[in-house]
């Protein structure tokens, strides 16, 4: 099945980023497709290489990062990070800023779209 | 070959203020009515004071949306609903709601549709993918 992965919380307050990276993982797994993940709301936090979270625990940024090197399109809002400060330069690699029509496009082409947040 | 239309819908449960959810929500639906899919909103639970009338955000110092709200129509965003025993149990009437446009040809105001859950429901079975904000 072809899906696609909305996330609205961010990392470490919520469980929604772990959840959902755990479910992609997953669905990976079970041989299905992402058409790709997208931070909208706080989600956007996700993906900053300014967090420097205790080395015992897991690195939620990288985590995404290495996910997005498979090849899995990652996406975070622009309208939404540029609320919050996220811009380019704080981005870890394998992630990229871009509009709400990449959702929207997600929201078509994907069989499924899974929203993980409140 | 052309695809059929997809039909996306969202939901809105939360309230319109104490968090940001349903205001950015607001965004990705207008832009999503540029698109080519069939775009539906249903508002219920709290997401129904959302649609109450005469809401004033100047107090609480944050920017209101209300008056995006009364330009759905013209961002072709048409189908907009709203569950009746939600509106109810809040002790809200069909006059509460506002106006989310006005009809082209009559210039008549257009409210936002009261159905009940179980044609929401329907409506929701027939859907390729649901947001819900």
């Amino acid at each position: 099945m072809k899906l696609a992965v909305c996330i609205y919380e961010g990392p470490y307050n919520h469980e929604a980023s772990d959840t959902a990276y755990n479910f992609i993982q997953a669905a990976i797994k079970r041989g299905h497709e992402f058409k790709g993940i997208f931070f909208y709301h706080d989600g956007v936090y996700n993906v900053t290489k300014l967090m420097e979270p205790p080395q015992d625990d897991r690195h939620i940024a990288n985590r995404w990062s290495a996910l997005g090197a498979t090849g899995i399109d990652i996406v975070v809002c622009i309208a939404a990070a540029k609320r919050r400060g996220i811009v380019d330069e704080v981005l870890v690699p394998n992630v990229r800023i871009s509009g709400l029509g990449q959702l929207t496009m997600m929201a078509i082409e994907a069989d499924r779209l899974v929203v993980f947040g409140d | 070959m052309a695809e059929e239309v997809k039909k996306i819908m969202f939901t809105v449960r939360k309230p319109p203020h104490g968090s940001i959810y349903v205001y950015e929500g607001l965004e990705v639906k207008l832009i999503m009515a540029a698109y080519d899919a069939d775009i539906s909103v249903v508002y219920m639970d709290d997401g129904v004071f959302a649609l109450k009338k005469g809401q004033n955000t100047k107090e609480l110092g944050i920017k209101g949306f209300e008056a995006t709200y009364g330009a759905l129509v013209d961002y072709e965003i048409t189908k907009v609903f709203i569950d009746r025993e939600s509106m109810e149990s809040r002790g809200m009437t069909e006059e509460d709601l506002l106006i989310i446009g006005e009809d082209e040809d009559t210039e008549e105001p257009i409210t936002p549709t009261v159905v009940s859950s179980d044609e929401i429901a329907a409506m929701m079975a027939e859907q390729h993918n649901i947001l819900a904000f």
